[in-house]
């Protein structure tokens, strides 16, 4: 239950929306789930619904509707490749399309250890420093950007020992 | 070259900490706008100053917040930081680098609307961006910036971010508060406008993060000041988000009425290998294409003159194509993106895009017919003037122009034999 782990967060998150209004804190509980376990799953939409009066329905919809909400799960790290149309045009699709081959996987895959998910994104407003990606992990979302192929397999590698050290 | 207004970190090093922004006057504006004058002063004098929306509808600022429904409480003041248009990606400077100056028209935008709450609406993908708004709202907390009382007055504001999800659509006004109730961001019918039935239902003001950063400046050295810059129609300066074939991309805050060549060759540097620019589009994805031809070049981007040349300055997300670009490539990217975006709300736009994109890639792979050119422009003029909001009408302006001004493009495409 999230409710158990993270009551004063779940709290903070309540007291910025006016009382009668407890559903505006739909999104960030969706943030909040989906941190916890990398993906929304169907308990949290009935505690989510719970916590603010709606139905699981109502809570689910949004998960199939904003783009950063998985209802499914993926590689813990979800590399997210921009490839619209200004990073595209200095060379973000060729980017993609190469550091998918040299993990070995297709844009979408996710590589053998589960680690890591790669996918092609819409615009992430960072067009003057492409190929950029972001990457959507338990911590949150961070960016890359000015990537060559090699700097982000090393980034993966990176990932990859700290997940042995750990 | 004008100087920066809102871009200021860039001659101050360490502006996005609250010591050396208040050191450099912040606060000032804000302070005497709450203690010296009335809400309606800070209202004329934003529309004396000329100020339009920088978030892409170019709509004066001051006119906007004087439609909110008199004596209706509470009133909403919303910060959009959605910024999600493709090649647009000068809020995030701004909330990165001076963040504190922002804040500070949020809380001027506040005191003008009389609204003593709120909100910062990121794009889900700014959540850095967040974490650290949230930190410098706590401080302006702590020294009594924000919260009850301000500036000894009667006056309260409180000011909390909130995280979308990953939705252009959102960056539309109604749709954006339709996310921000917790609800699927689809755009509202209107009227009736936020003004007079906002965010739950109460008189709201949105505005763009740039547009709100502009204000300190303006309360500070007045509506005469920024007139200095800029046109008469377009006062001030603009952030111009420049992309794609150029050598040095970047955000350049310059006056309106800037020229596209000065922008692209002075400050951005020119065409990388000395090739020639092919096409121009100003307004991010949502444009319609104009070819870099001596005229366009020369053409002074400021609201009218844009719009005068057939297309629009939106918010300002200068793209530039070479010659090596294929607009039927073009077509199909922006096609691409748009299918993805459309929330699904209006029947031709979620159906148009998805026909226009099948089109698009049938035709960037070599297999369309003749005809399918025609189909394709078609299909993109039947979703115009038939949705809600702008997306659907956006969607087809990149396919419509890349047509009529680049049809060799699409033409040289065509399967053998048809």
């Amino acid at each position: 239950m999230l409710a158990d782990k993270h009551r004063e967060t779940i709290e903070a998150i309540l007291a910025k929306y006016p009382p009668a209004q407890r559903r505006s804190a739909v999104m960030p509980l969706l943030h909040l789930a989906q941190q916890e376990r990398g993906h929304v799953a169907p308990e949290d939409l009935e505690e989510i619904a719970a916590l603010l009066g709606i139905s699981p329905t109502q809570v689910g919809s949004l998960v199939g509707f904003y783009s950063l909400y998985y209802d499914r799960p993926g590689g813990k790290y979800r590399l997210q490749i921009c490839t619209d149309l200004p990073c595209a045009l200095r060379g973000a699709q060729a980017f993609a399309q190469a550091l998918c081959d040299r993990l070995g996987i297709e844009i979408g895959g996710t590589t053998a250890d589960g680690l890591i998910s790669v996918e092609a994104v819409m615009c992430l407003a960072a067009c003057d420093r492409a190929p950029v990606f972001q990457v959507q992990d338990p911590s949150g979302l961070h960016y890359h950007e000015d990537q060559t192929v090699d700097s982000a397999l090393q980034f993966v590698e990176a990932l990859r020992k700290g997940i042995g050290r750990g | 070259m004008a100087e920066h207004v809102v871009l200021r970190h860039r001659e101050i090093p360490g502006l996005e900490r609250l010591e050396v922004y208040l050191e450099h006057g912040g606060f000032e504006a804000l302070r005497r706008a709450v203690t010296k004058t009335t809400p309606q002063e800070v209202i004329e004098e934003v529309k004396a100053s000329g100020l339009r929306g920088r978030g892409g509808a170019g709509f004066p600022t001051g006119v906007k917040w004087s439609f909110l429904t008199p004596n209706v409480f509470p009133r909403y003041v919303v910060a959009n930081a959605d910024e999600s248009e493709p090649g647009t990606f000068k809020d995030r400077e701004i909330l990165e680098r001076n963040p504190f100056q922002f804040l500070e028209g949020v809380a001027i935008c506040a005191y003008a609307a009389q609204a003593e709450v709120a909100y910062v609406y990121l794009r889900g993908e700014f959540w850095d961006v967040a974490q650290e708004l949230d930190g410098h709202l706590a401080s302006l907390r702590e020294r009594g910036l924000l919260g009850k009382g301000l500036f000894g007055t009667e006056y309260n504001l409180a000011v909390h971010t909130h995280l979308g999800a990953g939705a252009y659509i959102c960056g539309e006004e109604t749709a954006l508060l339709e996310s921000l109730e917790g609800k699927l961001g689809q755009p509202r019918l209107r009227p009736p406008f936020p003004a007079a039935e906002g965010l739950y239902g109460k008189p709201t003001v949105i505005n763009n993060v740039e547009t709100l950063a502009n204000l300190p400046p303006i309360l500070a050295r007045g509506a005469a000041w920024y007139r200095t810059m800029g046109t008469e129609k377009s006062p001030g300066t603009k952030v111009f988000s420049l992309s794609g074939k150029v050598v040095r991309p970047g955000n350049y805050e310059l006056a309106l009425g800037t020229t596209f060549r000065e922008l692209i060759f002075s400050h951005g540097g020119g065409i990388p290998d000395g090739r020639k620019a092919k096409g121009i589009l100003p307004a991010g994805a949502s444009s319609v294409i104009l070819p870099a031809d001596e005229r366009i070049l020369d053409t002074p981007m400021d609201y009218e003159a844009v719009q005068a040349a057939g297309s629009a300055l939106g918010s300002a997300s200068v793209i530039v194509l070479d010659e090596t670009t294929d607009l039927a490539w073009v077509a199909m990217k922006t096609s691409r993106f748009f299918k993805h975006e459309s929330c699904g709300k209006c029947t031709p736009c979620r159906e148009g895009t998805y026909w226009m994109l099948h089109l698009a890639e049938r035709v960037e792979r070599g297999e369309a017919r003749l005809e399918d050119i025609d189909l394709l422009d078609t299909v993109a003029r039947q979703i115009q003037g038939k949705c809600l909001c702008a997306l659907g009408e956006f969607s087809t302006m990149p396919v419509v122009s890349a047509i009529a001004s680049f049809r060799a493009d699409f033409a040289s495409r065509v399967a053998d034999g048809r």
